[in-house]
This record gives structure tokens, C-alpha cells and sequence, in this order.
């Protein structure tokens, strides 16, 4: 999030491919319509940007926000490039770069450190079998470290696409969550 | 639960969070009715007997914020409920909205009333998403009931709520910056004055006020100011929700009277620690909080008296560490935390977390340099005198207080005894040096709930 430090920890993600051109044509005639009707239902609004980047971001595929949405939101609101970028740049939960259908995040703060998030990140590193920061081949999940997101209660805990489950103590019992989510994202152990 | 009581939670579990009739049939929205049969000099004169000091991490007198703000000249004014809770360890807000969202929805109508707002907004982090449509509910129906709206239960009132979201930033939690981010911009803090009181959001006059504030202030109306005085101390009257995690055998958000001590709070509401695990230290109000030794666990749970102890309420964050991570392993995932956090605007801070963190990191290699303590010191005093704003300011009490109370771990290395993924191999005999010294301290003071004898 920080747009000055580049190299604070290998979890999160820079923001290298910001300028390169966008060779994806994610932004489908279908997609367009979806997206005109979220900057309907905040009234084309600005300053509910980022509310609308998010809402944007989920029904996007890869769940991220390619440079020809990020050009398209900018053209409507009447906002410069500039403004849309400072805000995808700026905020943890908005990404410019293509995540995975699933996106599993584990918390790396201090709660569920204290109560082993360690286990937890390579319970599912092994299942998944990728590093963190990396996406599947299938390009199925794709799994990242995160702050606290107040599941201190039910630590150590991963969020499923924003769904949170807790705790997970065992390789088990990350393999019941993601089950669960599979299966209807019902929340919370 | 033993020894907690239920005051702003009165209506937890009581009645359907999804449903507004079931939350009338049970008194709901007194408060408000109250609220609207007085003058709002009359209603803010209720709050401040109250004693309630704002339950953001700041402490500051909501009676005090509220007559500032009714003063501010001004028709169009704005109500901000921060819901951003990003604290580490601090989940009572988020509890609130699930069990009882619409108690924060009066405090708000309430707070509205009593300095001539119309328009409220909810800031909710994005991290709760799962609360959106929950709350977006909440303000449904009560509009519908006409308890939020124009002309509120018939009355000249009139206050309407609308859900703003964050997108992921602990910053945002300050109050510039979250004006700054509901103006669709990136959250980075304002510089002050103008304060947000007379020049906040859209330019208007605004009220930032936390979650439980705005719930308690709601059931202060509804039970009386000395129903709510009627626990508690005289400098800290009334009810606080804590946030209870870590190694205890029972997290949760409980709502406690203030004054029981930190040791009857983790062993009688927390169940104690694991068996045979010994407590090496207790984080109060998240991670930009103070830390405390076994040696402090005597010390009653009040603004006060955690002062005395130089420790502080803060978020209400109340986390316990046992012996399984060392005293450095610890301050290196808060040092993360705020370098992780911090928006990188002034120096103090970005450079500051920075630097901190690769000293941490050299301790916890058991390889410091040989000013390496008085350096981080020296940034940490820096970073709290120097930075633009809380975070900076408050981003390294954790590292302060624990130079202060573990000073031993900072002379030898790293140690503790690890978890079974073990510790940095090179600081092994280290680690149960500074083990027996630290579970001799606790033992000392027969911390009960260390076996877990009371679970
Ligand atoms: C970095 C930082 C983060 C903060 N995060 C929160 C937060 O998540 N929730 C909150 O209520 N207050 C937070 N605060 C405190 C707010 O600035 C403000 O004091 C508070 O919302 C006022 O409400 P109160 O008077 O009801 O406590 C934060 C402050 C700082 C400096
Ligand atoms: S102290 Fe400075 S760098 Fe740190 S969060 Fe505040 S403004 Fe940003
Ligand atoms: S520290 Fe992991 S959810 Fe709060």
C-alpha cells in the first residue's frame, strides 16, 4: 500500500506492471454493462470511488482491475487516470494485477502469529502448492498474506473471496474451509 | 459469562439483527424516542454526566466533542460512524454491528439530534464486507419505520444514513484520512486546521465518532446516564467492550465493567492460558498499544490506573502472548504491521518504520550492532514527537514499553522458546536463559491462569 516503499515485504504486491499497456480485453460488452450498472447504483458519484472500484473488482475476472477498466471508470466519472490510479495503487484490497478466481487470504498479523499463522501459511502453501503471492497454474486460487481483518476471535484465520474462516489449527481443518466455501461459502467455524 | 455485564449489549441475542420488529418488541430505539422529547442542550447534558470518553482509541469526552460540535455554526452538518476498526486485535466493533447494528443506527440519529446533523455515513472497512448487506438492512427498515428519514416519528427531525466502504488501509481509520477516503481519494491524513469539526467532510462540519461510542451513547439514553454510572470508576464510569485474544483458551468481545483487574479479565472471562504455557506478555489497545509484563497484571483495568502503569485503554485490544513467542518475534510482526501501514507521507514514520524494522530484524538474528538499541530509540522518539500523524506517532509504544519492561531481551539477542517450528536456530541457548528469567517473574506473582487451572 505504501506507494513510496517498494521492497516492505514479499506478501504484498508493488505495482510494477501499473504502466505497461494493456494487452487483455477483459472489458467485455458484457462486462460494460455490469459496470455501467454499479456506477449507476452509486450515481456515478467520485467521490464513492473507491467503494465502486471495489464492487468493480469482484465481478471482474481475476478479481483486479486491468488498465482498460481503470481508463473506462475514469472516462465516466470525468476523473483523470491519475486519480483512478492513486486509489487502485493506494489500497490493499484493490489490485492492478490478475489474482485467480478464488483468492485465499491469510492474516499475517499479530494475533494469529501468536497462535501459529505460521502452520497455517504452509498448511496451505502445501495444498495449494504454490508460494505466497502466487496463483495456481489452473489459475484457480491465488493466495496472499493480509493484515488483521478482525477475525482476531477466531485466529489464526483466512478469508475465502472475502469470506472468513476460523480457527484453523490443522492442515485439516484449512482443508474443511476451503471445502465449506466450496460448497456455499458458509462463514466462520 | 462471569463478570461481564450488559449494557451496551443489552440487546445482544435478544432479538433478530435482520429484523427491525423483533428489535421494537424488545424496546428498541428508546433511546431515540428519549432523545427526540429533549433539547439537544438537554440530550448532550445527559451524555456528558454520562462520563463516556470516546471508545476510538483516543479517550477524548464525548459530551465535550458533542457541544463543540452542536456550537459549530452551521445547518448542514455530518455524522461519521468510524467503523474501520483495522487495530489488530480488535474485533468489538464488528461484534456490535452484527448482534445489534441497530443500536449504532440510533446513536447516530441521536448524535445527529444533538448537533444539528441530517446526513450520517457509515465508514466500514472493506475487511467487513460481510456486514454490508446487514447493515444496508438495518437502515432499511428502519427508514421505512420511519426511525431514520425525513421527519423522524413524526417529529421536525430529520437524519438519513448512507454506507460508505474502505478498501484496506489502517490509516483510514484516523479521521482526516477517512474524510480523505470518502472523498474518493487515496488515504493520506490532512494537515490540521482546519479540523474536521468545522471543515470536514464535503467541507461541512463533522462528527467522527467510533462504533461503541456511538452504541453506548444510545443506550446511555435509553437506561439513564446513572444506570450507566452505576458501574465502573469515577474516572472511568460505565461499560467497555474489550477484544480478548491471543493465548487464551476463550477470545471473544465481552462488555466488562471498567476496574476489574487485567489478571481477573484474561483468567475469569478468558478461561486462563493453555496448559503448562507461561504468560510472557499482554498488548492493551492493538498494535500501536503498550505492552506489559506478568509483573503488571495486578493493575485494574480503568483509564487511570492503566496510566499509572503506563499503559493504555486504546482500541480496548487485550492481547495475551505465552511463552511460545519470544518478546522479539513479537515486536517484528508489529514492526511489520506499520511498515506495512504506514501511507508513506511524512518521513518520520515511512523511513522511520523502516529503519526500526531492519534493527528488529538484526536482534532477532541475535546480531545487533552495538547502537543498535539507542538508535531505535532515538527513531522512536523522533517518530512519536515528529510524525503527521497517529500513526507514526503511536506506531512504536509496543517497541518503547517493551525496552523498558524486557530490557535483558534486547542485551543478548533473540530468545524465548519458540513454537515447534522452533526458533532462529543460533539464539536456542539464549532462549531458555531468557525463558526462566521471564517465567520466574510470573512466577513470582502465581499467575493462576498460566496452567489453566480456572478453565
Ligand atoms: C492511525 C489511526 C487509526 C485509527 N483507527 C480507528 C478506527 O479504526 N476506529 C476508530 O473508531 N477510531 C480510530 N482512530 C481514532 C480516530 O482518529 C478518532 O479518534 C475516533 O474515531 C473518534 O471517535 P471517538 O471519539 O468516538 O473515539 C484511529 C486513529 C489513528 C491515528
Ligand atoms: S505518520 Fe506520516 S507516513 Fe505515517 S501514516 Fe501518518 S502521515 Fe502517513
Ligand atoms: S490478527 Fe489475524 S485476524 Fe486479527
Amino acid at each position: 500500500m505504501n506507494a513510496y516503499v517498494t521492497n516492505t515485504s514479499n506478501t504484498h504486491q508493488g505495482s510494477d506492471s501499473l504502466y505497461k499497456p494493456a494487452h487483455t480485453t477483459i472489458l467485455t460488452p458484457e462486462l460494460m454493462v455490469q459496470i455501467d450498472s454499479i456506477l449507476e447504483r452509486f450515481a456515478k458519484d467520485p467521490t464513492r470511488l473507491v467503494g465502486m472500484l471495489l464492487d468493480i473488482q469482484d465481478i471482474t475476472p481475476k478479481q483486479y482491475l486491468p488498465k482498460e477498466i481503470a481508463v473506462y471508470v475514469g472516462e465516466k466519472l470525468d476523473l483523470p487516470l491519475s486519480r483512478v490510479y492513486d486509489v487502485i495503487s493506494f489500497y490493499e484490497a484493490l489490485s492492478d494485477v490478475p489474482r485467480a478466481d478464488i483468492v485465499i487470504q491469510f492474516c499475517d498479523s499479530v494475533v494469529c502469529k501468536v497462535v501459529g499463522s505460521r502452520r497455517l501459511k504452509e498448511a496451505l502453501e502445501g495444498i495449494l502448492d504454490i508460494k505466497t503471492g502466487e496463483t495456481t497454474k489452473d489459475g484457480k486460487y491465488h493466495l496472499e498474506a493480509a493484515p488483521c481483518f478482525g477475525a482476531c476471535d477466531i485466529s489464526p484465520a483466512i478469508r475465502v473471496n472475502g469470506v472468513v474462516y476460523g480457527p484453523l489449527k490443522t492442515e485439516e481443518d484449512v482443508r474443511d474451509a476451503l471445502a465449506r466455501y466450496e460448497k456455499g461459502g458458509e462463514a466462520r467455524a | 459469562m462471569p463478570n461481564t455485564v450488559s449494557f451496551i449489549t443489552a440487546h445482544f441475542d435478544k432479538h433478530n439483527p435482520d429484523d427491525l420488529a423483533s428489535c421494537l418488541a424488545i424496546g428498541g430505539f428508546g433511546g431515540l424516542k428519549r432523545a427526540l422529547g429533549l433539547t439537544p442542550a438537554e440530550l448532550i447534558q445527559i451524555i456528558t454526566a454520562s462520563g463516556i470518553q470516546g471508545r476510538g482509541g483516543a479517550a477524548y469526552s464525548t459530551g465535550i466533542k458533542w457541544r463543540q460540535a452542536a456550537d459549530v455554526p452551521g445547518d448542514d452538518k455530518v455524522v461519521i460512524c468510524n467503523a474501520d476498526e483495522g487495530e489488530p486485535c480488535t474485533f468489538k466493533d464488528r461484534t456490535l454491528m452484527e448482534k445489534d447494528p441497530f443500536r449504532l443506527l440510533e446513536g447516530m440519529a441521536i448524535a445527529g439530534y444533538a448537533v444539528g446533523a441530517k446526513h450520517g455515513y457509515i465508514y466500514l472497512r472493506e475487511e467487513y464486507r460481510h456486514l454490508r448487506p446487514k447493515l444496508q438492512k438495518a437502515i432499511d427498515q428502519a427508514r421505512t419505520n420511519q426511525w431514520l428519514g425525513s421527519h423522524i416519528q413524526g417529529t421536525n427531525f430529520s437524519f438519513d444514513i448512507t454506507l460508505y466502504s474502505g478498501a484496506g488501509a489502517y490509516v483510514c481509520g484516523e479521521g482526516s484520512t477517512l474524510i480523505e477516503s470518502m472523498e474518493g481519494k487515496s488515504g493520506r491524513p490532512r494537515i490540521k486546521p482546519p479540523f474536521i469539526k468545522e471543515c470536514g467532510l464535503f467541507q461541512k462540519p463533522t462528527l467522527v465518532n467510533n462504533v461503541e461510542t456511538l452504541s453506548a451513547a444510545a443506550a446511555i439514553l435509553d437506561f439513564g446516564a446513572e444506570e450507566f454510572k452505576a458501574y465502573g470508576t469515577e474516572k472511568s464510569p460505565g461499560t467497555k467492550l474489550i477484544s480478548l485474544a491471543g493465548n487464551v483458551r476463550r477470545p471473544g468481545a465481552y462488555e466488562i465493567p471498567f476496574g476489574m483487574t487485567l489478571r481477573a479479565i484474561i483468567e475469569t472471562i478468558g478461561g486462563g492460558l493453555e496448559e503448562g504455557r507461561i504468560l510472557r506478555l499482554v498488548q492493551l489497545g492493538g498494535a500501536s498499544g503498550r505492552i506489559a509484563p506478568a509483573s503488571l497484571l495486578d493493575t485494574p483495568y480503568t483509564y487511570e490506573d492503566l496510566a499509572k502503569a503506563g499503559l493504555d485503554v486504546g482500541s480496548g485490544g487485550i492481547l495475551v502472548v505465552d511463552d511460545r513467542t519470544s518478546v522479539i518475534e513479537f515486536l517484528e510482526s508489529i514492526q511489520d504491521f506499520f511498515i506495512h501501514e504506514s501511507c508513506g507521507k511524512c518521513t518520520p514514520c515511512r523511513e522511520g518504520n523502516r529503519q526500526i524494522g531492519r534493527i528488529i530484524a538484526r536482534f532477532a538474528d541475535g546480531a545487533p550492532r552495538p547502537d543498535d538499541l539507542e538508535t531505535a530509540k532515538r527513531f522512536a522518539t523522533i517518530m512519536s514527537n515528529c510524525s503527521f500523524c497517529g500513526l507514526g506517532e503511536t506506531a512504536q509504544s509496543a517497541l518503547l514499553s517493551a525496552i523498558r519492561h524486557f530490557p535483558e531481551v534486547f542485551e543478548l539477542g533473540a530468545f524465548g522458546e519458540g513454537d515447534e517450528a522452533g526458533l532462529k536456530a543460533n539464539a536456542n541457548v539464549k532462549a531458555s536463559a531468557a525463558g526462566v528469567a521471564v517465567g520466574e517473574t510470573i512466577g513470582k506473582h502465581s499467575f493462576k491462569g498460566e496452567r489453566g487451572e480456572r478453565a
